[in-house]
Formats: structure tokens, C-alpha cells, sequence
């Protein structure tokens, strides 16, 4: 009889090229995508060496991270430079030494550029139990189609790049189990924000979370890459969800998914990958569906959330000593009180986009709230970003994009955006933002911005109100 | 990579926890195309604040940085082991660090060093008025007091460490055992490669 294997051990035992006594391993890499921020150096250095990058058609690169998102191409058809010399210098960077080094470029006005983890689904580029990586924490969402996915710094992309391995140590598997489904209203956001405050940011530090249960078979693979995209905010260095049909419709006929006789050999292989019943996982954690509320994050920590309908926890509550000192902090840099009711909380800024909730199914659920409806006066900016210029074309066609420019938001062009203000995209200093993104830390989304984590239908409800709302109270 | 055998000297007791690589080196920092020069931005939004540890003269040129629970999370920035190098930093001792932080820092030939809480407690309190070492052959931290905290690290970092050797190079050694890999693959899974125009 064979070992039962988690999911995460059977990618892993596939892509070991030379296991070293003390347990690490020489991991094969199957797809790197590239963007412009984390890059440079990393080519700077292969120079250096005079190294070649051994599987340029393994690799995809795309500019994402620091464009603006205003027009790209000027009424006369022309590229519109980037005002910012360093931001215009790290994208020229990339669309030097990709070609350079032999590697597919994405362009910045190119129809199908995007967020990196928006289109690498979306292309069909990630697929199921391969290893696939890329300089920036969120490739974790990669995942949620059954690809071992892990964000890495720039020496590993270089050694990427150079060698298309990765010297690893094996990672803990954690289970998270998930019981029965999620209500009206409540959204695969509001799940993933609640896991991470059951487990805490680093609950899952050291450890592969696979995600397990009816909620996550029922899920849409949008759903599912929210979920796994924010693995990342747990502490685990990827999140994990088991292929299935869902899986496959949805990468059946992408640009770079296997075609004809490869397909269904992929899709036979594809199907061996899941968690064998009896497997034994480091840790599990249960969570219930129905303790799920829309939910808010209400600190600088992801794992600082509360749901909507609730009052800011007082900083004494924490039994951790060190944990009340981060939460006095984090009230004094929010600019909330203890026990102060979220819904009587106004913001100024609303963020829609990221590569946590970008795609398409995201742009619906915002787009459902704010059919009919105006932003309210107290919001000074709204934006939309879609991940990807399909996501884009296909928002449009529906009919999306006036909705939102009906509402009041404007509709801007593909990228990271406000997620982490490298753009011009800020949110001003001692001002709220109900964002869509993955991350409230201080600072993120500009020098003193305060950033209230949440969906996309509840950022929508916050910008019809001017407040943290629940969301269910517009959906009657 | 220059080899790693011994820190020493005063370490910043700054102690926080949770504390996030955008903290470490904020993301108007991060359009360089070099790795020099970002000490300047190191902990940023920290040093506004008055009174703050790393702009006490009696740390200044501190080698060593203490701090609590999961150092280093969030963004996969290298440019935070590259800002905390330029800043003079050469071993950071906390509970526990990123998984992704880690690595960077090792990259880096930064020591990432973990210790229990209680130690962590103790080394807060030696810090601010005398010396803390690092030693990588013994894997342990002492102080003149007498103190000594064992730390683990895997083998094979340690030696990387101690050696300064190049890991691209050591992986390039392997290259037979790479192909030998991706013959396999070719020949058994027809349709692994992604299909580019």
C-alpha cells in the first residue's frame, strides 16, 4: 500500500529534482511570471554573471505593479509616457530585458496586460500541480487552481530565472475545513478575512494551507483565488484548493491551456490531484460557515477584523500584552475608539481592484450595489481597477463601466494600483478607504492612509452610504 | 556572498511584533533598479515619530536588531533585507519570522535568528545597555552576563553562511540532475508546457 499524500506532498514529491539528507530539496519550477519591481536586479545580476535564463518558455513577464492606470495611449494612437522617471525607468527595465533574455512580454498597452495573478489564470498559464512562482507575496492565489504557488524574493528569481529550481525545505501542511456555506450576502472575502482572524497573521507561518469543504467545491475559481490570495496574509506561504470540473471548465480554451489530445491527458493527471482520504495534515483548523459575517478589518494587521455590524475592540480585551500595545497603536494611527459602532464610521475613498478582487465576478457584485445608486457626497474618490484588460473589455461589454461611472467612480485602466500605492494611486494621509485590496498596514496604500479591508459589494454599500455598512442592508 | 561567522555589538530593541516588510522599506522606495542606497528609507513611517529606537544615538550603528513575532510579513520585498544591510543591520533576532523574509535575508548572508519569547524578553533588557553576540559556528547568542540562547538553523544555510557561497553556483552543479528532470516531465506529461504564440 502506498502512503496517503496531501495534495501540497504530491505536487512537492513531483518536482524534487535532488533531495539533501537534511531534508530540503532542489524543487523544479514549472512557471515564473515577472514583473517590473522585483525584476531588475535580478537580470542586473545574471549579467553580471553571464548567465542565460535556462526556460524562457517557461516564464511570462508583465508590467503591473507600478503603472499608472490612467490612458495608456493617446487620442492619435500614441504610447503616453510615465511622468515618474523611476517608475518610467524599472518599466523600460522590463521591456528591455525580457526580449533580452528571450522571454514572452506582456506589454503595458497591450490588450491582455494585467494584474501578474489575474493573468496568469486567465491565460491559461497556471495550471494544476504545477510549481509556480513570482516576486511578490500574492502568488499564493495561484492555488486556488491547484498550482503550488509561492511568492519569492528577487536573489530566488534570479536563481529561478537561472536555474528554474528553487533550493527549498518542505513547508507544514495545515488543513482548514470549512462547515456548511456561506449566507446571503457574505462573499468569499468575507471568508478569507474571518480565517485570518481565527488563525491569526501568523498562524499559518511555515505551513501550506490547503482549503477544504462544500463552500470552496461550490465557489467560483474567482472565489477561490480571493481565498488562496490571501494565504499570504495568514502567515503560510501558499494556499492550496483541490482541482475539479470548475477547475478545468474554466481553464478549457485559455490562450496558453494544453489543446486537443494534451488536454485530456492533462485533465486525467489533473484529477489524481487531491488529498488522499486518510492523510494526515501538521494542523487543522474548522471553521463554520455560518459565523461568517461581512467583515471589516479595522487595524493595521489583516488579522484585525471584527464583523460590520460590530464596535471596535477595545485594546484591554487582548490577552497578549504585546497585542493591546499594537492595537492602542493601531486605534491612535485608524483614528478609532474603542467601542466605537463600525457603521458610524465615514470614509473618503473608495478602492476597487487588486489581485485579490479584480476580476470580473468582483466588478459584478460592486456593479449589483451601485446599479441605481450615487456615491455619497462625504466620498471624495472612487476608482475601479480592473485586473486585466480583458477583465476590462469583458466588464465593459456587460455594461459595467457605466454603472460605475453612473455611480460616480471612475473607470481606469489595468494594474496594482492603490493596493500598495506605487502609482500615483494614494489614498491622502489622515483619510479612510474601504478597499477591496489585501493589506492594512500602515502606510500601504500611502504615508498615513487608513485602510478598512473588505469586499467588493460591501466597498460599493460604503460608497453609497459614505460608511462601513453592512452590505445585506442594501440588498433587501 | 561574504561569509558569516560572528555578529557583535549593541542591538536596536525595538521589539514589535507583526512587523510587515512595507514597514520595513516603504513602496516608494521599491522603483530602484539597484540594491544599494535603501538604508535611507529603512523603517520610515517608525522614525517620523519622536523618540523612536533607531534614531537613538545610543544604538547608532547597531549590527544587531531585535524585534517580536513574525518579523518580515507580508510583501515578498527583498528590498527590505537590502534596506536593513545598508542600514548596518547584519542579524535580526525575533520569535519568528516570514517564511519569505527568512530567505531574502539569507540570500542576503543577513542573519535571521530565531529565539524564544522569554529570550527575546531577556536580550530587550541586555540591549539597552550592553553588547549581544552572534555566534554562527555554536548557533548561539551570548551576552557579558553570562547569557547564552541556542538557536536552529538548517545545515545547509548555516554552511551557506559560514562558506559565503554562492547558491546559484551550487544549484548549477546539479545541472545534470535538472535535465535529468525535465526529460522526465517531456516525455510523460505532453502538456506541460504553456502554449505560447
Amino acid at each position: 500500500m502506498t502512503e496517503a499524500k496531501t495534495l501540497y506532498e504530491k505536487i512537492w514529491d513531483a518536482h524534487v529534482v535532488d533531495q539533501r539528507d537534511d531534508g530540503t530539496a532542489l524543487i523544479y519550477i514549472d512557471r515564473h511570471l515577472v514583473h517590473e519591481v522585483t525584476s531588475p536586479q535580478a537580470f542586473e545580476g545574471l549579467r553580471k554573471a553571464g548567465r542565460k535564463v535556462r526556460r524562457p518558455d517557461l516564464t511570462l513577464a508583465v508590467p503591473d505593479h507600478n503603472l499608472p492606470t490612467t490612458a495608456r495611449i493617446d487620442a492619435d494612437g500614441n504610447k503616453i509616457p510615465i511622468a515618474d522617471p523611476q517608475s518610467a525607468a524599472q518599466l523600460e527595465a522590463l521591456e528591455a530585458n525580457a526580449p533580452a533574455f528571450g522571454i514572452k512580454y506582456i506589454g503595458a498597452s497591450d490588450r491582455e496586460q494585467g494584474i501578474v495573478h489575474v493573468i496568469g489564470p486567465e491565460q491559461g498559464f497556471t495550471l494544476p500541480g504545477t510549481t509556480l512562482v513570482c516576486g511578490d507575496s500574492h502568488t499564493a492565489a495561484h492555488g486556488a487552481l491547484g498550482a503550488l504557488a509561492f511568492g519569492i524574493g528577487t536573489s530566488e528569481v534570479e536563481h529561478v530565472l537561472a536555474t528554474q529550481t528553487l533550493q527549498l525545505s518542505r513547508s507544514k501542511s495545515m488543513e482548514i475545513r470549512v462547515e456548511g456555506l456561506l449566507g446571503p450576502g457574505i462573499s468569499p472575502k468575507d471568508l478569507i478575512l474571518h480565517i485570518i482572524g481565527v488563525i491569526g497573521a501568523a498562524g499559518g507561518t511555515g505551513h501550506v494551507i490547503e482549503y477544504r469543504g462544500e463552500v470552496f467545491e461550490q465557489m467560483s475559481i474567482e472565489g477561490r483565488l480571493t481565498v488562496s490570495n490571501m494565504s499570504i496574509e495568514a502567515g503560510a506561504r501558499a494556499g492550496l484548493i483541490a482541482p475539479d470540473d470548475k477547475t478545468f471548465a474554466y481553464l478549457k480554451g485559455r490562450p496558453m491551456a494544453p489543446k486537443g489530445a494534451d488536454w485530456d491527458a492533462a485533465v486525467a493527471y489533473w484529477k489524481t490531484l487531491r488529498s488522499d482520504d486518510d492523510a494526515r495534515f501538521d494542523k487543522s483548523v474548522t471553521i463554520n460557515a455560518a459565523d461568517v459575517a461581512p467583515t471589516v478589518t479595522w487595524g493595521t494587521s489583516p488579522e484585525d477584523v471584527i464583523p460590520v455590524t460590530g464596535h471596535v475592540p477595545a485594546p484591554e480585551s487582548f490577552t497578549d500584552p504585546s497585542k493591546q500595545d499594537a492595537a492602542r497603536k493601531s486605534l491612535d494611527y485608524m483614528g478609532l475608539a474603542s467601542g466605537q459602532a463600525l457603521s458610524d464610521v465615514a470614509v473618503e475613498n473608495i478602492f476597487i481592484g487588486s489581485c485579490t478582487n479584480s476580476r470580473i465576478e468582483d466588478l459584478r457584485a460592486a456593479a449589483k450595489i451601485l446599479d441605481g445608486r450615487k456615491k455619497a457626497e462625504g466620498v471624495k474618490w472612487a476608482i475601479v481597477v480592473p485586473g486585466s484588460g480583458l477583465v476590462k473589455a469583458q466588464a465593459e461589454a456587460e455594461g459595467l463601466d457605466k454603472i460605475f461611472t453612473a455611480s460616480g467612480f471612475e473607470w481606469r485602466e489595468p494594474g496594482c494600483s492603490a493596493c500598495l500605492g506605487m502609482n500615483p494611486d494614494k489614498v491622502p494621509a489622515g483619510e479612510r478607504c474601504a478597499s477591496t485590496s489585501n493589506r492594512n498596514f500602515v502606510g500601504r496604500q500611502g504615508p498615513g492612509a487608513r485602510t478598512h479591508l473588505m469586499s467588493p459589494a460591501m466597498a460599493a454599500a460604503a460608497a453609497v452610504t459614505g460608511k462601513l455598512t453592512d452590505v445585506r442592508e442594501l440588498i433587501g | 556572498m561574504k561569509p558569516v561567522r560572528k555578529v557583535e555589538g549593541r542591538a536596536i530593541p525595538f521589539g514589535r511584533k507583526n512587523v510587515d516588510t512595507d514597514v520595513i522599506i516603504s513602496a516608494k522606495w521599491l522603483k530602484t533598479i539597484s540594491r544599494d542606497g535603501l538604508g535611507e528609507g529603512a523603517f520610515e513611517s517608525v522614525r517620523a515619530q519622536e523618540g523612536n529606537v533607531f534614531d537613538d544615538p545610543e544604538y547608532a550603528g547597531a549590527p544587531i536588531l531585535i524585534a517580536g513575532d513574525n518579523f518580515g510579513c507580508g510583501s515578498s520585498r527583498e528590498h527590505a533585507a537590502w534596506a536593513l544591510d545598508d542600514m548596518g543591520v547584519r542579524a535580526i533576532i525575533a520569535p519568528s519570522f516570514s517564511d519569505i523574509f527568512s530567505s531574502n535575508a539569507f540570500k542576503n548572508g543577513l542573519l535571521a535568528i530565531p529565539l524564544p519569547q522569554a529570550a527575546i524578553d531577556r536580550l530587550m533588557e541586555v540591549a539597552k545597555t550592553d553588547p549581544i553576540a552572534v555566534d554562527m559556528e555554536s548557533m548561539s547568542v551570548t551576552t557579558p552576563f553570562q547569557d547564552r540562547f541556542t538557536f536552529e538553523m538548517d545545515p545547509f544555510r548555516q554552511q551557506c553562511l559560514m562558506d559565503g557561497l554562492d547558491e546559484i553556483d551550487l544549484t548549477m552543479a546539479k545541472s545534470d540532475a535538472i535535465e535529468a528532470h525535465e526529460t522526465r516531465v517531456d516525455s510523460a506529461q505532453s502538456w506541460h508546457k504553456p502554449v505560447m504564440a
